[in-house]
């Protein structure tokens, strides 16, 4: 996509959605919005480690809950304002991230995979047990009073949401074309190789591990502010780990439109499945989705969509 | 500090543990040992079979270790099926590393949060006789819930290594695992065996789960603590090797039962990662694996 | 020594029981082009692989262009000008042809990005004829097409040291001579090459000179003329 076309549709997307606080004043609407960008965010953090350098994470959640109880922690500590909890909450996924990455990063593909499934118990029983964010029990957390020149709040987040997540699209679309990106991609098509061609892969793995932790820190970090009641079982819910897996997946992880585009469709069947059937149906949803979308297109949307139009071209 | 009753105790009931733990693995030393293919799902078949076990002792008094041996071959077929879809997905094409194991976390997810729709989140046990008995050597206890499936797995294992060793089948799917291409000169479809190997490890979570829901209550996500529980017995074990899977589970139940008895139970879900984490720093290729 | 590329010192290397290589010592010069033969399962691979760090030697030294190379990590060696081909084609299968070529440039030969290193790349392409195919995905090449991709990579890394293994199995003979002629021409600007090959005719009209390896010892060493003469080696590969 051509920088032209790819900034504009950024701005025309901001646009579209500065212009939808004047209009709407429905609250549902920006929740569910919400909902679908921080998706997208995570989507989009989980492909850097996932789609671009070829290392699943299970433990998506681990990084989300970790940017939660850091603004938990914060807002109780020192009551910072938004966007600084929101750097606390990438400073702190970043670290994780690289702690992470550097404790695992020597395992084979999957022992990797299933070391970010047991970083993320350990985190969630670390967490568990820290009373002073709430432990077991939970945390509430006040909706502050100030929200700029917005309606309402929950306005204000949608908004604070679509620029994380659009920046986060615009870091991982620079980065998939860069020489950092192409040194990720030969590790994922085949390390050995790449290692003998002289790319650090060591170096690159915690580099994709630091930026993952952080975009997924930064996604946690304004959740509190929206759910206003934070625990550890949906803070660390395995629905958010699936969901990060899922939508790239679904839409393709080779591309930075991938995570984009599952987002999109995942997240918006979520919401017009938990308003018309059940929320609980609407867990089982994205499972299954996942499943039936890697069996019968592994390749995702993006895969399908380039090969349509490689055969257009012949 | 330590009494002597309080540490026989632990290893005992370690070792009785650890036994069960093998049952719990053995699938997954096949499937993952001989075949290389990650069933990250493979504790949640396990609670699929507890709930088997629950639905038929409750409704209909059998007991649950019998109701796990009859339901195996059923487990079989699934598996099959299951293998079937997988190979024609991932297998065939070569696409694997993270698409299958992408696919086998949404499987478990699936079963996971449709025992939830079901069932809800409340423990299910059953009833049994043998249930809250205990026998008594010494100051030694041996209680009858963890006894015996220590037995159940103990037959379990020797019976799968029989099968393994001495039929056809059995050999064939070690051999698979080595040299695909010997195998087909020899006349064995690769992929029936491996889809029959695949059956039978789901088979035996049949038995796992009838097991584990013997052992205490069971709630849809209680499979979940045993995924690192079943990969550090496997890679400890050693890759293909049906008595080392054996002596870790043994050693990883002693460690347990001995870190929850003298450092507090909440301790125990980490042991599993630490063994993990030790062994694939130090000696990767495990007690007994092939290179 | 002063020209001395490449030095190895008693390497050994197991898996488990098997001794892959034993005692293994051997100097390239600057510029020379060596050929490595030996019947298959010798350890000629083995060795490549502990000399470039894909795989870990357990006993031994490796020097390279003066330092001492045996710990560091295979794309170090890479940057201090260490290049190699695989046996069996490894092209980055995601990529397009052009892009395989970018990667060695801008990390191994620590080469610009951007457009001067897509200039360079579909430079290396025009030498070794797959211009044409520079935007075409690298997973539909080919086996020959593979082949030669392989080597480009390797180029693309402006080593030093170029460790081409069996680069022309299954290749008509044109398509040999196109190989030896690519790589004649690399060695006289100056690069220093090792050939691992079966196909006699070619090692012995390319190499100076010519190691010979069985059950992981050197048995002979000399030029191709000696080589063949020498009964160890006729032992070795006809089992008389």
């Amino acid at each position: 996509m051509k920088p032209v076309a790819f900034w504009g549709a950024l701005a025309a997307v901001l646009a579209a959605g500065l212009a939808l606080t004047n209009v709407a004043a429905n609250e549902y609407y920006y929740n569910a919005l919400y909902l679908i960008l921080q998706g997208m965010l995570m989507a989009v953090a989980w492909n850097v480690l996932g789609g671009f350098t070829g290392y699943v994470n299970f433990g998506s959640a681990g990084f989300f809950a970790m940017g939660a109880y850091t603004t938990v922690a914060l807002d109780k500590a020192l009551g910072l304002p938004l966007p600084l909890l929101i750097l606390a909450g990438g400073a702190v996924g970043g670290l994780v991230g690289l702690g992470l990455g550097y404790l695992t990063l020597r395992l084979k593909g999957v022992y990797f995979a299933i070391a970010t499934l047991a970083m993320s118990i350990v985190i969630e029983t670390l967490v568990v047990n820290w009373s002073y964010v709430g432990g077991a029990k939970g945390s509430y957390m006040l909706t502050p009073e100030k929200h700029l020149w917005f309606d309402s709040y929950i306005q204000m987040l949608f908004v604070v949401m679509l620029l994380l997540t659009l920046s986060a699209v615009a870091v991982s679309r620079a980065l998939s074309s860069s020489r950092l990106g192409r040194g990720l991609a030969a590790i994922r098509d085949d390390e050995v190789a790449a290692e003998c061609a002289g790319v650090p892969t060591l170096r690159l793995k915690l580099v994709s591990t630091t930026v993952m932790g952080a975009m997924m820190g930064i996604a946690g970090a304004p959740f509190p502010y929206f759910v206003t009641y934070v625990e550890p079982g949906s803070a660390f819910s395995l629905f958010i780990a699936v969901n990060a897996i899922a939508m790239p997946m679904i839409g393709g992880t080779a591309h930075w439109l991938g995570p984009v585009i599952g987002a999109l469709l995942v997240g918006t069947t979520q919401e017009i499945v938990k308003v018309t059937v059940s929320s609980e149906m609407n867990v089982l949803i994205v499972g299954v989705m996942l499943v039936v979308f890697i069996t019968l297109a592994p390749q995702g949307i993006v895969g399908v969509a380039r090969k349509y139009l490689r055969r257009r071209a012949a | 500090m330590f009494s002597a009753d309080l540490l026989a105790n632990a290893v005992v009931s370690g070792i009785l543990l650890g036994g069960f733990y093998a049952a719990v693995t053995i699938g997954l030393a096949i499937v993952f040992g001989q075949l290389d293919i990650v069933n990250i799902a493979h504790p949640a078949f396990i609670i699929v079979g507890a709930y088997v076990a629950y639905i038929l002792n409750s409704h209909f008094g059998l007991d649950p270790v019998l109701v796990g041996i009859v339901a195996a071959p059923v487990f079989f077929f699934a598996g099959a099926l299951i293998y079937r879809v997988y190979f024609f997905a991932f297998e065939r094409t070569g696409q694997e590393s993270l698409s299958g194991l992408a696919f086998f976390f949404g499987l478990m997810f699936i079963i996971e949060v449709v025992l939830i729709l079901i069932y809800g989140v409340d423990y299910r046990l059953v009833q049994a006789d043998y249930i809250g008995q205990t026998w008594r050597v010494g100051f030694v206890d041996f209680p009858l819930r963890m006894l015996v499936p220590f037995a159940v797995s103990l037959a379990l294992t020797v019976a799968i290594h029989a099968y393994m060793s001495r039929t056809f089948i059995g050999r064939a799917i070690q051999a698979v695992a080595q040299d695909r291409v010997a195998l087909q000169l020899m006349g064995a479809d690769p992929v029936r065996i491996k889809q029959w190997a695949f059956g039978l490890g789901i088979a035996t979570a049949a038995i796992a789960g009838s097991l584990l829901i013997v052992i205490g209550p069971v709630e849809p996500s209680v499979g979940r603590q045993y995924i690192g529980r079943v990969f550090a017995i496997v890679v400890l074990g050693g890759m293909g090797s049906i008595q080392g899977m054996f002596i870790a589970a043994l050693i990883l139940g002693v460690v347990e039962s001995m870190v929850s008895t003298f450092a507090g139970p909440s301790w125990s879900p980490a042991v599993a990662f630490g063994v993990l984490a030790l062994t694939l720093a130090l000696r990767p290729a495990g007690l007994f694996g092939r290179q | 020594m002063s020209d001395e590329l490449l030095r190895v010192g008693k390497l050994g290397k197991r898996f488990g029981g098997f001794v892959a290589l034993d005692n293994v010592s051997l100097t390239v010069r600057a510029g020379e082009r060596l050929g490595l033969i030996g019947p298959n399962g010798s350890g000629k691979t083995t060795l490549i692989n502990c000399i470039t760090g894909a795989l870990f030697n357990d006993q031994g030294t490796i020097h390279f262009d003066g330092r001492d190379v045996t710990l560091l990590p295979p794309f170090q060696r890479a940057r201090a000008g260490m290049a190699r081909t695989f046996q069996i084609p490894r092209p980055f299968r995601s990529m397009t042809v052009l892009e395989n070529l970018q990667v060695p440039l801008e990390y191994a030969a620590r080469g610009p990005s951007g457009r001067r290193a897509v200039d360079e790349a579909l430079e290396v392409l025009e030498v070794i004829g797959l211009r044409e195919r520079a935007q075409e995905d690298s997973a539909r090449l080919t086996q020959i097409d593979m082949r030669k991709l392989e080597l480009a990579r390797a180029m693309a890394a402006k080593p030093r040291l170029l460790i081409s293994d069996e680069a022309m199995a299954g290749l008509s003979s044109n398509e040999v001579d196109d190989v030896l002629g690519i790589l004649r021409r690399l060695n006289d600007t100056g690069i220093t090459i090792i050939m691992i090959e079966h196909i006699m005719h070619a090692v012995m009209r390319f190499s100076e000179r010519v190691i010979c390896l069985d059950a992981g010892q050197i048995i002979c060493e000399g030029t191709p003329q000696s080589i063949v003469q020498d009964a160890g080696v006729q032992r070795a590969y006809l089992g008389a």
